[in-house]
């Protein structure tokens, strides 16, 4: 018996590796994903090569901002997360799930949609949207019932994780205990090093991970690599966007149920939904049973939907929070509260993006600290 | 066998008064009979009684045209058929009709009308029943408004 | 908080849990101006047998999906029983449906009536309007097991006598010696004899030992509002009281986040509450 060698479980890759990196991935059948400029922003779409990666852009973000800026380096992952979150290809927008045919006499065919064949490589993949995935993971994967698209998808999905060294300005998942640097859940983690040299040090966090990193050109990782890696994560913490005090959050929203700030923030949201498509651990879907050419055929599809439209919770005779003000308080209550009841886990990661999308800008991390602040208050007009 | 005396003492709807208040009443009280389909109050018509059924089911009914007569409640024996009697202009506002054979007591109210005048406690004693009455039924009449079973056609 | 990566092998691939089997409607009875009930048997697959209380997601061949309660007896000869009222596009599809046509089943989902929990006490039913529906498996048990009970009280709440559910079940139901059964509608014309007025008067005088009571109650909203405040106002204890609720579902399986009601999905820790748990829910409008 012949023992294997073990893979190496760190090294260190210069710059232009990248493309390697890129390249053994889909030399082993990955549809690589990662981040480019696109439309204004960096967003999650398919990389040809290394080449993609939007090098020497920053962003800069806050309540209803976000514009791109140039750096004075070329980092390859000098920003934060972008409008898009990984959610975008483990649970697509839309998809269908089954067809069906009339047959004359007897029941109609169903035809189910056959799991998705294509493996994903996610390079990018920052620590809130590594918890995010695995909050989705408890959502689809871990109940009575497993949604089998989300499970084929998740299952080959390959992720490379970035340890973030530019937070962007909205950013709080130190206060969520979601980053920045990524501990578990990865198959490859990335850290961008830009003192000392330009350089990335990389961990493999799996067998899979190992394996392709021995496919790179990867000198060894020395102690000084390591160290300036973590040094990184370390400074990054420290220049969080914002912060949030998230001790006894479930409760404090159990018990605030009818408190003022929700009627004053339903005067300013536009119950528009931006939060909830921009947001990575954002779950909700509607189906959709449609007739397809003339009432023969018939097919069911699932889209993503949000509690923020009215006939979201439309039952017959009518909508059970018609109201802006109720429908803001359930997805700020969900978010932060009950998701945990129904979970076991906030459903919130701290990336920003609720913030930084949100067109008239509301802060979720400030109206918890004005709820948190004003415990107890009660707005009696509309409770 | 019970006098009519010992039957009104023991009737919920008195539960609480005073011995002295209670014997007022008795001597107000007699023993009534109502044949299944007769009627024991016309709407629009003089109130001057009010009812406490024994045995039987009472329907309280309006007429809507075209629908006919509609019992809008039943009342069941211990329940009191009639407030009229006690508010001007003491006239009925609906129909009672015995559904079945119904036993009950009567009461007159214009007897106790004067009554009720001279002794304000004794007066407020049987007011404050029939408030209460009035509050359940009123409770009652609004989730029957309400049309809970009903749903709302669609737009 | 640790994470584990899916193995990358193989996919998970279950049983599509979205994807409906055929049944055939058997029987169609209508039961009032817009409700029926309808029996169903599968088409070449299993019999699909829910607990009382629990329901199944019902597909009208290219209209759409609802969750319809079962209403059958469980104990019954394994066919699906649902009983229908007609509100929206795929209800009226779904009641459309003749003798021989085919509509999908998903399920059984969600929690049942605790009947068996309720062994050695006395068992009130309290139904309005088409909660009798959810409530009529939870009867068929108590009865098959009569001696399992102390009182057995059934109260039925309906708009008119015409929409009354199962009108000669409730005959032959009152007419056993075993069950009080009270039946009151919101109003009547000439020719009905029985009860006119809401049900929560009716707990009031209803024979059975608040102390030992399990009470089961189904119906609108409101109505199951003021049917517990009778319960309550008559000394039955909250942890005593089962209710029965709904809310917006798409998929029955706690994947699509619609049947929220705070902490609780209606589809998973529903439909079928203890009142204790969810009283305080119920009572913060458009939560």
């Amino acid at each position: 018996m012949t023992e294997t060698p073990t893979a190496p479980l760190n090294g260190v890759l210069e710059p232009q590796s990248l493309g390697a990196l890129v390249r053994s991935l889909s030399g082993r059948g990955y549809r690589v994903i990662g981040p480019l400029l696109r439309d204004g922003a960096i967003v999650y779409d398919d990389l040809s090569s290394a080449d993609d990666l939007p090098a020497g852009w920053t962003e800069v973000q806050d309540a209803a901002t976000y514009r791109l800026e140039r750096r004075d380096d070329e980092a390859r992952f000098g920003y934060s997360v972008g409008p898009h979150s990984w959610k975008r290809f483990l649970l697509p927008a839309d998809v269908r799930l089954w067809q069906a045919q009339r047959r004359d006499g007897g029941p109609p065919e169903i035809v189910e949609e056959p799991p998705p064949d294509e493996p994903f490589a996610f390079i990018g993949v920052r620590s809130c949207d590594l918890h995010a995935i695995a909050v989705q993971d408890r959502v689809f994967l871990e109940g009575a019932y497993v949604d089998r698209d989300y499970a084929a998808r998740r299952g080959s999905a390959f992720l490379v994780a970035v340890n973030c060294g530019t937070p962007g300005g909205t950013c709080f998942c130190a206060s969520m205990g979601t980053g920045p640097r990524a501990e578990s859940g990865y198959d490859l983690a990335l850290t961008e090093i830009l003192e000392g040299g330009h350089r990335f040090l990389v961990e493999a966090g799996s067998e899979r991970g190992a394996e392709v990193l021995a496919d790179l050109d990867a000198r060894e990782a020395g102690s000084d690599d390591i160290e300036a890696a973590l040094h990184v994560s370390h400074e990054a913490a420290h220049r969080m966007g914002r912060r949030l005090e998230t001790d006894g959050l479930r409760d404090l929203l159990a018990r605030n149920v009818e408190h003022p700030r929700f009627t004053e923030v339903a005067e300013r949201c536009l119950t528009c939904g931006n939060c909830t498509l921009v947001c990575p651990t954002c779950f909700c879907t509607s189906v959709d049973d449609v007739n397809v050419l003339g009432g023969d055929a018939a097919e069911r599809r699932r889209r993503w939907d949000s509690c923020f439209s009215v006939g979201y919770s439309y039952i017959h005779g009518g909508s059970v929070r018609p109201s802006a003000r109720g429908r803001y308080r359930q997805w700020l209550t969900h978010k932060f509260g009950t998701w945990i009841d129904q979970f076991g886990t906030s459903g919130c990661v701290g990336c920003g993006r609720c913030i930084t999308w949100c067109p008239v800008g509301i802060d979720v991390t400030e109206e918890l600290a004005a709820i948190r602040v004003a415990d107890g208050e009660v707005d009696h007009a509309h409770a | 066998m019970r006098t009519l005396d010992q039957v009104v003492t023991e009737f919920p709807f008195f539960a609480g008064m005073e011995p002295e208040h209670l014997e007022l009443i008795a001597g107000c009280a007699k023993n009534v009979r109502f044949q299944a389909g007769e009627r024991l109050a016309r709407e629009g018509h003089p109130a001057d009684t009010f009812y406490v059924v024994r045995r039987g089911r009472v329907a309280l009914e309006m007429f809507v045209p075209p629908r006919g007569p509609i019992t809008i409640e039943t009342v069941e024996p211990g329940d009191t058929v009639g407030w009229s009697w006690l508010f001007p202009p003491y006239l009925w506002h609906f129909d009672a009709r015995a559904v079945e054979l119904v036993r009950a007591v009567a009461f007159d109210g214009a007897c106790l009308r004067g009554k009720l005048e001279s002794d304000p406690v004794l007066g407020y004693e049987l007011l404050s029943r029939f408030a209460q009455l009035l509050i359940e039924r009123l409770n009652a009449t609004r989730l029957q408004l309400l049309d809970v079973y009903g749903h709302r056609p669609r737009v | 908080m640790s994470m584990a990566i899916a193995p990358a092998s193989e996919p998970l691939y279950v049983a599509g849990a979205m994807t409906p089997e055929p049944f055939r409607v058997l029987r169609k009875r209508r039961e009032t101006a817009d409700t029926w009930t309808l029996e169903l048997e599968p088409v070449g697959g299993e019999p699909v047998v829910p607990a009382p209380g629990q329901f199944t997601m019902l597909y009208a061949f290219g209209v759409g999906e609802v969750p319809i309660s079962s209403s059958g007896d469980p104990a019954g000869d394994g066919l699906l029983v649902h009983t229908v009222r007609a509100v929206g596009a795929v209800t009226e599809a779904i009641c459309r449906t003749k003798p021989g046509g085919i509509l999908g089943v998903r399920g059984p989902f969600g929690t049942s009536w605790p009947v068996e929990e309720a062994c050695g006490c006395d068992l009130v039913i309290v139904a309005g309007g088409i909660g009798l529906a959810p409530l009529r498996p939870a009867l068929y048990q108590a009865l098959a097991d009569r001696n399992a009970y102390g009182a057995v009280v059934l109260l039925v709440g309906a708009r008119t006598p015409g929409d009354l559910l199962y009108a000669k079940e409730l005959e032959h139901w009152r007419g056993r010696f075993d069950l009080d059964v009270a039946v009151t509608v919101d109003n009547a014309g000439g020719g009905w004899h029985g009860r006119v007025g809401v049900v929560p008067k009716f707990v009031a005088g209803a024979s059975f030992d608040p102390e030992s009571a399990i009470a089961l109650v189904c119906g609108p909203e409101i109505m199951i509002r003021y049917t517990v405040a009778a319960l309550l106002e008559r000394g039955v204890a909250k942890e005593r009281i089962y209710i029965s609720l709904e809310r917006s579902m798409k998929c029955g399986l706690g994947h699509c986040g619609h049947c929220q009601l705070g902490p609780v999905l209606v589809c998973r820790d529903g439909p079928v509450f203890r009142l204790d748990d969810v009283e305080p829910l119920l009572k913060v409008r458009e939560l």
